[in-house]
């Protein structure tokens, strides 16, 4: 026979000040637990939106990022005639792009921060199909122009359409502005490919990087393929998406394995505080448990009750900490990813896979310190509990 | 001292709380520790910079490199004692995700520059003297396996796709928190392997600025002698350049420590309450105590007693285990060139477990101690 859960409701609301400590315990623990994924979570996502599932991504074999890649010309006019690069009626759907970082004073602060400069060609934006310039106008070559993403324009000064940057020792006008759907791309700066690379004394004709469109979905391997058959072709192939879910992985990795170490020790002293909340409800209501017992209740039914009412406290907990980290979501932050030693700006990401597990974590955590005082209720001797009275 | 035995079995009356107690305590002290531990894993940095050494840069950007002729412009720069340069190499050692930073040195000027790196002397003149040779961090060293006399092979760098190193010394720090994780070999011996385009280019150049030399000035009079050449430089000192980065991490360091801090102001609070609570209890022993004739300062004393009691056992532990959990390294795999607990955690730790333990007793302490011996013992 069930208890009925009123009667925990009463005895959560007579122990109200206990009951909070414990609430709050639960609270803060997951709420930091749910913090650290949408970080993690926002800043993943952030790199993984630069990649096209249908794009690849060709670089220097052994390069750990772009920046230390070379693709030279040699490769790229055999990449062009590669038949698993798609092409429509201007040629094939192939962006060879300079890389190269330069530093920018940051608004906030006013002190330099790493900026990626990325050089390109007519026809990036149709290979990046992902990037639509949202104000003034795309940079034409041959010309010091320069088109910069939605965050950088916010994050560093003198950026912002119509002013002048001055990059490499020269003087680049900023045409326009662009959005990349909050990818990494939102936080570069683009200009003219060539411009860029006698601008940083980049040998002519060689690209950090080369994206194409593939022909087929599935043409990926095929080219893996013609590489390794080609002894001009000696650079690897990605698709950009995992490129770029790569690029975070060192982020992220970070992020998650400090992250779960301090919840871990949280949720540990969180159960040591739902214990001794427990452990002391059982202790001050011997009497009434004893009571329900000589009523007629099973040993059972009182462990289920005081589980139950463990698990109350504990998702009160939860909801509160999910509630309080929920404003967090969408909200813009920047740091440096250390892959690409450039300064990127991401959004938090609370989603409801995350605030599930929260939920899931505080139910644990309610579990683990409600268990053992619900079964040394139980076993109470009820004759002796009643005489105490 | 006589009390003790009373201390003891109070404390024992209750073991499972005592234990959840002690132990809650040991959490949030551990907590505290390890975010201090992590707090100095990113000020490393700045920390280890040499108060007087410069770095020079290439203006445009620190990707870009610089001449190797620009060492003896800058060392006619008046202000400057001494000057070395490196380079960035950045290898592939088996995985790609052995990642440490690699650096070609000027094998002749660089142990000058960094005299917080202690070589034995015969393990360098070995390095001197095998053009293939290679100085390695003790930290990097331990993770690997390595061995004087070891043939590091180091593949898919930028200057090339396989290199082989002798590794002829062992690098220790002179300071604990000294970057282990570096590994260094010959800049002559890549620029003699290295593709033709990067041959007589260098990454940075460290300079050394004379005792009472201004910082500020030298560094000016370096920009100004390359102003208008081919490679201007940008010159700021290395604590500058490594608070710079440090200052683009930001938000993440701040985002961690805000977040700690709460989570260790909440622990405390609960741990707090459950000590107030026991001594809230046992309102009638105490006024059965001071029935038989303890005085009242005896009473307060043996409450607070029982506070510090746990604190100190939970607070040591706390302390004990973070230690532990830093000499056994950094858990991030290499993100950090140095994971340590500083000396100054260990005291504001145990400060900290201390004025809880205390705080947690002086208010039941205080109403222990006024009681009215009458009125308490009506309450039974």
């Amino acid at each position: 026979m069930a208890i009925p859960l009123i009667y925990n409701l009463e005895s959560v609301r007579a122990r109200w000040r206990t009951t909070v400590v414990a609430v709050l315990g639960i609270a803060g623990t997951v709420g930091v637990f749910v913090a650290m994924l949408a970080l993690a979570t926002g800043f993943e996502a952030t790199l993984v939106a630069s990649g096209d599932p249908e794009n690849g991504i060709v670089r220097r074999k052994g390069a750990s990022s772009e920046l230390d890649s070379a693709v030279t010309l040699n490769q790229l006019r055999a990449l062009e005639d590669a038949s698993e690069v798609a092409r429509d009626g201007k040629g094939p759907l192939i962006s060879p792009e300079v890389v190269v970082i330069a530093s920018l004073p940051l608004r906030k602060t006013g002190s330099d921060a790493s900026v990626q400069v990325r050089g390109v060609h007519p026809r990036a934006l149709e290979v990046h199909r992902g990037v639509r310039v949202v104000e003034g106008r795309f940079l034409r070559a041959g010309l010091h122009e320069m088109v910069v993403g939605r965050n950088a324009a916010g994050a560093y000064s003198g950026a912002e359409l119509g002013s002048e940057v001055k990059l490499g020792g020269t003087s680049w006008s900023v045409v326009g502005v662009m959005d990349a759907g909050g990818s990494a791309f939102d936080s570069e700066l683009w200009c003219d490919a060539n411009l860029l690379g006698s601008a940083f004394e980049r040998p002519a004709g060689v690209h950090q990087s080369v994206v194409l469109r593939l022909a087929t979905p599935d043409g990926l391997s095929a080219l893996k393929a013609r590489m390794d058959g080609d002894p001009r072709l000696q650079c690897q192939v990605e698709r950009e998406t995992e490129y770029y879910a790569k690029a975070s992985r060192m982020m992220t990795g970070f992020i998650l394995s400090l992250g779960s170490i301090v919840a871990v020790v949280m949720g540990l002293g969180a159960v040591f505080a739902a214990l001794n909340t427990m452990y002391s409800a059982v202790a001050e209501r011997t009497r009434e448990i004893a009571t329900l017992r000589a009523l007629g209740f099973g040993g059972g039914s009182v462990i289920v009750s005081f589980v139950l009412e463990s698990l109350l406290v504990s998702l009160a907990g939860g909801l509160l900490g999910c509630l309080a980290v929920l404003p967090l979501n969408g909200l813009t932050t920047s740091t440096l990813n250390f892959q690409t030693f450039s300064h990127l700006s991401f959004a938090f990401q609370v989603t409801p896979l995350l605030l599930g597990l929260g939920l899931s974590f505080a139910l644990f955590m309610g579990l683990a310190g409600g268990l053992p005082p619900a079964i040394r209720a139980a076993r109470l001797p009820v004759t002796a509990a009643l005489r105490d009275l | 001292v006589k009390f003790l035995p009373l201390l003891f079995s109070n404390l024992g009356r209750r073991k499972v709380r005592t234990a959840l107690t002690i132990g809650s305590f040991a959490v949030a002290i551990f907590l505290f520790c390890l975010l201090f531990a992590i707090r100095a894993g990113f000020q490393q940095g700045v920390e280890a910079a040499g108060v007087d050494r410069l770095l020079v840069i290439n203006k445009f950007s620190f990707i870009q490199p610089l001449p190797v002729a620009h060492r003896d412009r800058i060392l006619q720069v008046p202000g400057v004692q001494e000057a070395t340069y490196a380079s960035w190499f950045g290898g592939i050692y088996q995985d790609p995700k052995n990642m440490f930073p690699q650096f070609a040195i000027d094998h002749r000027t660089y142990r000058d520059l960094f005299p917080e790196f202690l070589v034995p002397e015969a393990e360098w003149q070995a390095f001197l003297e095998d053009k293939m040779g290679a100085v390695a961090g003790e930290g990097i060293a331990r993770r690997f396996g390595w061995k004087l006399g070891d043939r590091i092979p180091l593949k898919d760098s930028p200057y090339g796709s396989y290199f082989e190193f002798n590794l002829r010394a062992i690098y220790k720090g002179a300071r604990p928190h000294d970057d282990l994780t570096q590994f260094w070999f010959r800049w002559d011996y890549l620029d003699e392997k290295g593709p033709p385009e990067m041959k007589g280019r260098v990454g940075w150049y460290t300079a050394r600025v004379k005792p009472g030399a201004s910082m500020t000035e030298v560094a000016r009079d370096i920009d100004a002698r390359f102003a208008n050449s081919a490679f201007e430089t940008r010159t700021m000192s290395e604590q500058a350049w490594m608070a710079s980065w440090l200052e683009q991490m930001g938000n993440i360091e701040l985002l961690m420590l805000v977040i700690g801090s709460v989570v260790l102001f909440t622990l405390l609070l609960v741990t707090g309450n459950t000590m107030a609570m026991s001594v809230r209890e046992r309102t009638s022993e105490l006024a059965v105590l001071k029935t038989i004739g303890f005085g009242d300062r005896a009473v307060l004393v043996l409450v607070l007693a029982e506070g510090a009691m746990i604190a100190a056992v939970g607070g040591g532990a706390g302390i004990l285990l973070a230690k532990l959990f830093t000499l056994g390294g950094d858990p991030t795999g290499g993100f950090f060139p140095s994971f340590r607990l500083p000396g100054a955690a260990v005291g504001a730790a145990a400060g900290i477990a201390l004025a809880v333990g205390l705080l947690a007793g002086l208010v039941p302490a205080w109403t222990a101690m006024r009681l009215h011996v009458v009125q308490a013992l009506r309450r039974l």
